[in-house]
């Protein structure tokens, strides 16, 4: 059983919903991101998503995009992200990472090459965002010997074929856009995920994450009755533009703390 | 009667988007829809003949086609070999060869009953091109550009905004074209249900570079029947700028099974290919994903998009359409690049000696075709696209030359 379906499994055993912040690596520099991610774990977090920097993250809100911005002036590439995960590792062996970003990065690596040394560094899922399972065919056959999951995207616009077609493709978790929209724009209407998840659920059995929009501890605990994980990213992220290093390692896992609290509460 | 979008020669690209290795649809979920919504309504109408018609009307009565083929005598005395024709996109409304596209998609728009258009623009010509369209059709109208580019094409900045559209500076990235198509493509993604995204060039996801190729062969089909009634001939070679490629696609794809007919598409070498300084990933980079499609692309060891640098905002893009990608590697067209002093002089040579002041992306076709004219004999036959003309350049060859206009 790979890391991502244990902790989904072990989670479910628990009634618990996973919670899955995002941050990008390398934001606001590449020495705390690390121990920024053993901080959110502690926090509560149940997965984590690592944003790969990107110059053109065009999926993405102001807020992802400055901080894909600073991690390039940082100089962090696809592999110091993957060095990133290898430390991480040495001191969890057990929380899944997901790489997040676009596929150039890993177009310039190499498939095969990106997939092995991603497997590796530990890391468990891949998610390009740029990449519909369409043109995933050789990616997924480079990811699949390493075990590691090829995470994709459902959307409101998505209808039944895109979600059938999406579940012979996918495995791990599927990451279900709440709005139509980029990163961060906009507020989540829980009625209409409600839905949507309901009409995914009959023709995905994968656990179903559900992020982009979600913004405080309130939405954060309504998704968590409908969903299978909460990812949460502009909201962390924003808060990096104002604090400095130091705060942005206490402050981004008291906010996921807050989201676990309210989530447990449900 | 033949139906103008196609030339016959279409067989790329395959039913997924596909130009060998190259184009594709590398977009996220949301736009997956859409696209295929748009894909379905491009293949019903490009049947259809009432829309047909309507297109060709428009083009005819609106935009001004045909435009000329004309022969450039005295430039081609001054070169001293090969014959050249000068295909006259610049005469057409709006002044260059976008307005083929924008006519066509906002007629697709109109019929999928989408009540907003968005579009990015580099130079400004595809921007002032879609405001121009989205008035005459009184859609609502938001181009996205470089704060870069507003700067050196403040124009047509002016321009479309005279014309309703609302011009959104992007400052974002490099804050140029490239950041303008991601900032358009974020709108469309927002906005997908009552939005039409009308792209400039033979980029983006499929079936942008499809359907964009298809509105610009016009050019293409004119310059030949045009050259056929006035010499009774194919030209022996074909020349035109390539930054995203759509005017050198209109101008190359009616003549790709014509084999004795050389293409070339001339790239932006900025100030020099061997400083970096440029903007011509055919000749100087290499294939990876980018807003949409694979493609050749100016990018790092890391896959990261680089700043590209031309004196011409149209060219001054990091992509190419990805079925110039496939002609690169099929052999099948030359990739050179000319830098910004070459394509100064001929912009230059050319309105000295013609009375036809170049844009300066066209400028960098008419510099290529100075040095092959001399190569050729003289019964020997080359037509340039003139893509676009210079006005909106004036204030960038002034400011070179220490002119305030």
């Amino acid at each position: 059983m790979s890391r991502i379906q244990s902790r989904f499994a072990q989670l479910k055993n628990n009634q618990k919903t996973a919670l899955i912040p995002f941050v990008t690596a390398g934001d606001p520099n590449p020495g705390i991101t690390v121990e920024l991610m053993h901080n959110l774990v502690k926090a509560g977090a149940n997965l984590l998503e690592l944003g790969v920097p990107f110059s053109d993250p065009m999926a993405d809100g102001p807020v992802i995009q400055l901080a894909s911005e600073r991690a390039l002036e940082n100089g962090v590439s696809l592999s110091d992200v993957l060095n990133m995960v290898t430390e991480f590792r040495q001191n969890d062996p057990d929380t899944p990472v997901i790489l997040m970003g676009y596929l150039n990065p890993v177009e310039v690596m190499g498939y095969d090459n990106f997939a092995k040394r991603a497997a590796q560094a530990g890391v468990d899922g891949v998610l390009t965002v740029d990449l519909p399972p369409e043109e995933s065919d050789d990616l997924i056959k480079a990811l699949h010997p390493q075990h590691i999951d090829p995470i994709f995207l459902l959307a409101p616009t998505s209808d039944i074929r895109r979600i059938e077609r999406i579940s012979s493709h996918a495995s791990g978790f599927v990451y279900y856009v709440s709005v139509k929209g980029v990163t961060g724009s906009k507020a989540v209407d829980v009625d209409a995920v409600a839905n949507k998840l309901a009409e995914i659920r009959e023709h995905i059995q994968l656990p179903l994450g559900v992020g982009f929009g979600i913004r405080d501890p309130e939405t954060a605990a309504q998704v968590a009755s409908v969903a299978d994980a909460v990812i949460v990213g502009s909201a962390l992220v924003q808060k990096i533009e104002t604090l400095s290093p130091e705060a942005v390692l206490v402050e981004l896992p008291a906010l996921v703390g807050k989201m676990r609290a309210a989530m447990d509460a449900v | 009667m033949l139906n103008p979008l196609h030339t016959g020669n279409e067989h790329l690209p395959d039913d997924r988007g596909h130009f060998g290795p190259y184009g594709g649809i590398f977009a996220s979920e949301t736009l997956m829809a859409p696209l295929t919504a748009l894909r379905q309504a491009y293949e019903k109408y490009r049947e259809d003949s009432t829309f047909i018609a309507e297109m060709d009307d428009d083009l005819h009565h609106y935009v001004g086609r045909p435009s000329p083929l004309y022969y450039a005598q005295r430039w081609t005395k001054r070169l001293g070999g090969a014959r050249i024709y000068l295909k006259r996109e610049d005469l057409n409304h709006t002044g260059a060869h976008k307005v083929n596209n924008t006519i066509g998609q906002a007629l697709l728009a109109k019929r999928m009953g989408k009540t907003r258009i968005i579009a990015e623009t580099g130079a400004g010509q595809h921007g002032v091109a879609t405001a121009t369209v989205a008035a005459r059709l009184g859609l609502e109208c938001v181009v996205y550009m470089g704060t870069e580019d507003i700067k050196r094409q403040s124009l047509n900045v002016y321009r479309m905004r005279l014309l309703g559209a609302e011009v959104r500076g992007v400052s974002s990235g490099t804050k140029t074209l490239k950041d303008a198509l991601n900032e358009a493509m974020r709108d469309w993604v927002t906005n997908v249900d009552d939005t039409f995204y009308i792209i400039g060039t033979v980029a983006g996801p499929h079936p942008y570079p499809m359907m964009v190729r298809d509105f610009q062969t016009v050019i293409g089909r004119e310059a030949k029947q045009q050259l056929h009634a006035q010499t009774g001939k194919l030209p022996d070679a074909l020349v035109a700028c390539v930054g995203g490629g759509s005017n050198a696609i209109g101008l190359f794809h009616p003549f790709l099974e014509d084999k004795s007919v050389a293409f070339y598409g001339v790239e932006a070498a900025g100030d020099g290919l061997e400083t970096g300084r440029h903007a011509a990933p055919l000749c100087a980079g290499r294939p990876g994903v980018l807003h949409g499609n694979r493609t050749y692309l100016m990018e790092d060891n890391d896959g990261q998009i680089i700043g590209t640098h031309s004196i011409s905002a149209g060219l001054d893009y990091p992509g190419v359409g990805p079925e110039h990608a496939w002609l690169k590697d099929s052999g099948r067209a030359n990739y050179v690049a000319i830098d910004d002093k070459e394509a100064l002089d001929a912009f230059h040579e050319l309105t000295r000696l013609e009375g036809i002041l170049p844009a300066l992306e066209s400028s960098h076709a008419l510099a290529y075709c100075k040095k092959l004219a001399p190569t050729m004999e003289p019964d020997k036959i080359i037509i340039v696209n003139l893509s676009g003309r210079g006005d909106k350049d004036i204030h960038t060859v002034a400011a070179l030359e220490g002119i305030e206009v």
